[in-house]
């Protein structure tokens, strides 16, 4: 069987479902957000590079380093964040996130 | 093929901030804590140098079309600066009196500054996600930076969550986009979206929805605006300061410029999602205000419903529309600096004020905050003679020009209802005993004080004369961008 353009958008679409599935559906650990996220940002590559192959265009390729890059300081960031909050609440599950009503 | 001096020629704003910003860094920390005053006069002087560096640079398009430097986005760029500017003037006093004073707060300002002017400057889908990208990681630290402060670290984590997610969803909206247009920039977009109008592949409208869902996010637009009432509540007031202004100011150009540019051809298609969302800000922002009671949390509800009117201008697709947006924004800013410059000024016992309930009888202790802050709340709700009621003149007539009169219609009765949230502060100001006869408010900081005044006295009689040098300098900023 060939593996054509429209197999990776599958796999593309299925994993960013799992990642915002993974967000909303997850009451147990922040960490587990974090992990989502990346899941999402990886999909994203998937089809940038799976385009970017299909068009014959680097334009996709170069975007998925961007991506890369960013997702890196963006776990950065959000690990810090996720240690104060830890720091004053002495707990990171989702629940507790909870002082202000949203 | 246009050589590198002159590509960093049109991009000589952001490059001296993101140097400065470099040096600062450097600067603070070399001398330690004690340089966080003189790291905010720096930052100060460069973000205002830098909009005048937006000013007088050269038009034209750099890195392949990459990145674009325009009369929209000069505009953009000098609101962003000075809203920036104003935002470490703010916080700079009030960090110190609640001992949280850092010097990485006006570096991080500056950096989102940045990532902001990247973003009204972007020409394609990579430096929309780039400028996005930057802003946002400096604001998810900023919402956060009262580290020990349990509320701030709450706010900035549930922002830095949802700031991801839409992140996420723009990514995949823009990688489809890429897919079926063939390419990264703008205009080849463009007209790839003019033959999907001719009846081409719908894959094209799916990526556009994704995209639209993940810059509602970012402006805070309901349903997308769940983050909002706890950022607003929980991060340091001169951090939401600065979030009510500047970055709503760069996604608002981010999104008409995205959207008229790229996809100006299936204007139809995209103008339906907006007034959906129109809808639901307008419903979001006059119900969800009712019924709060911190200040903070009410102002990020004024705040969604009031994106709401001015993406009534986006829908419109007009240059007319695009140029209410702008004058509506503008408008709108102003007055919310006066709003957080009130805020930051009042305080009881070293405690800043933080409940609607706490204004009561505020005409006894602070006659003239008391009358500011009515301006400002009239201007806000939209009376006659106050900027408010300009900016959305300007906005209703234009989706009323282009149609959407519905729409208009819709968001006038939001604003009677969000009226209601108004004239309770007023009459809680002026008529209502105070809570406590013993409780006086402590000395106002003269640097909020001021802006409040400034803001207060723009807001009544000097926008009469400021709007006629707003409207041709927005009617300049606009032209060109019809859809269609």
């Amino acid at each position: 069987m060939d593996i054509t353009l429209s197999h990776y958008l599958a796999v593309g679409a299925m994993l960013f479902t799992i990642g915002v599935f993974g967000i909303f559906v997850n009451r147990k650990n922040v960490i587990i957000i974090l992990m989502s996220i990346e899941l999402i940002l990886l999909a994203v590559n998937i089809n940038f590079v799976a385009f970017s192959t299909h068009l014959n265009d680097v334009a996709g390729q170069i975007m998925a380093m961007f991506v890369l890059t960013v997702a890196a300081a963006e776990a950065a960031v959000g690990l810090a964040i996720l240690v104060t909050f830890f720091r004053n609440r002495g707990d990171i599950a989702v629940d507790d996130a909870s002082v202000m009503k949203g | 093929m246009p050589d590198l001096s002159s590509a960093l020629n049109l991009a000589a704003s952001e490059v001296t901030l993101a140097v400065g910003a470099m040096v600062l860094l450097l600067l603070g920390a070399f001398m330690g804590e004690k340089s966080t005053r003189l790291i905010s006069i720096l930052s100060v002087a460069l973000l205002v140098g830098a909009s005048a560096l937006a000013i007088n640079a050269p038009l034209g398009q750099a890195f392949n079309g990459a990145f674009v430097a325009d009369p929209l986005a000069v505009y953009g760029k000098v609101a962003i600066y000075l809203l920036s500017a104003v935002a470490v003037v703010l916080g700079d006093g009030w960090m110190a009196r609640t001992r949280i004073a850092r010097f990485e707060y006006p570096v991080l300002i500056v950096l989102a500054s940045v990532g902001m002017a990247m973003m009204v400057s972007s020409g394609d889908l990579i430096s929309l996600y780039v400028g996005i990208e930057l802003h946002s990681l400096a604001l998810y630290v900023l919402a956060a930076f009262h580290r020990d402060d349990l509320r701030a670290s709450e706010a900035g984590l549930k922002y830095f969550v949802l700031g991801a997610l839409s992140s996420g969803l723009l990514l995949y909206g823009a990688s489809l986009i890429y897919g079926f247009s063939g390419s990264m920039r703008f205009e080849d977009i463009a007209l790839s979206a003019r033959s999907v109008a001719d009846g081409g592949s719908a894959g094209l409208i799916f990526g556009l929805v994704f995209l639209i869902c993940g810059l509602a996010f970012k402006v805070s637009a309901a349903p997308f605006h769940m983050w909002t009432p706890d950022v607003y509540e929980g991060a340091p007031t001169p951090v939401v300061a600065l979030f009510a202004t500047a970055p709503k100011m760069a996604a608002m150009v981010l999104v008409a410029r995205v959207l008229s540019e790229g996809f100006g051809a299936i204007h139809d298609q995209w103008a339906q999602v907006l007034v959906l969302i129109c809808l639901a800000s307008f419903v979001v922002g006059a119900i969800g205000g009712l019924a709060q009671r911190d200040l903070q949390r009410l102002l990020a509800y004024s705040s969604i419903a009031n994106i709401g009117y001015a993406l009534l201008g986006i829908v419109a697709g007009t240059e007319a529309g695009l140029q209410a947006m702008l004058m509506f924004m503008t408008l709108y800013v102003i007055d919310q600096i006066g709003f957080f410059a009130v805020l930051l000024s009042l305080s009881r016992g070293g405690k800043p004020i933080r409940r609607i309930a706490d204004l009561a009888g505020l005409k006894k202790t602070r006659p003239l905050t008391t009358v500011v802050l009515t301006i400002l709340s009239l201007s806000v709700l939209g009376m006659p003679p106050f900027s408010g009621f300009w900016g959305k003149y300007y906005v209703f007539g234009a989706a009323a020009d282009a149609g959407y009169w519905m729409v208009a219609a819709a968001g006038l009765v939001a604003s009677v209802v969000a009226a209601f949230y108004y004239l309770r502060i007023i009459k809680l100001m002026w008529f209502d005993p105070p809570l406590d006869e013993l409780a006086t408010t402590d000395a106002q900081p003269i640097e909020a004080r001021t802006l409040a005044l400034a803001s207060a006295a723009f807001a009544f009689p000097v926008v009469i004369i400021g709007l006629t040098w707003l409207e041709p300098l927005t009617v300049i900023a606009a032209s060109g961008f019809g859809a269609g």
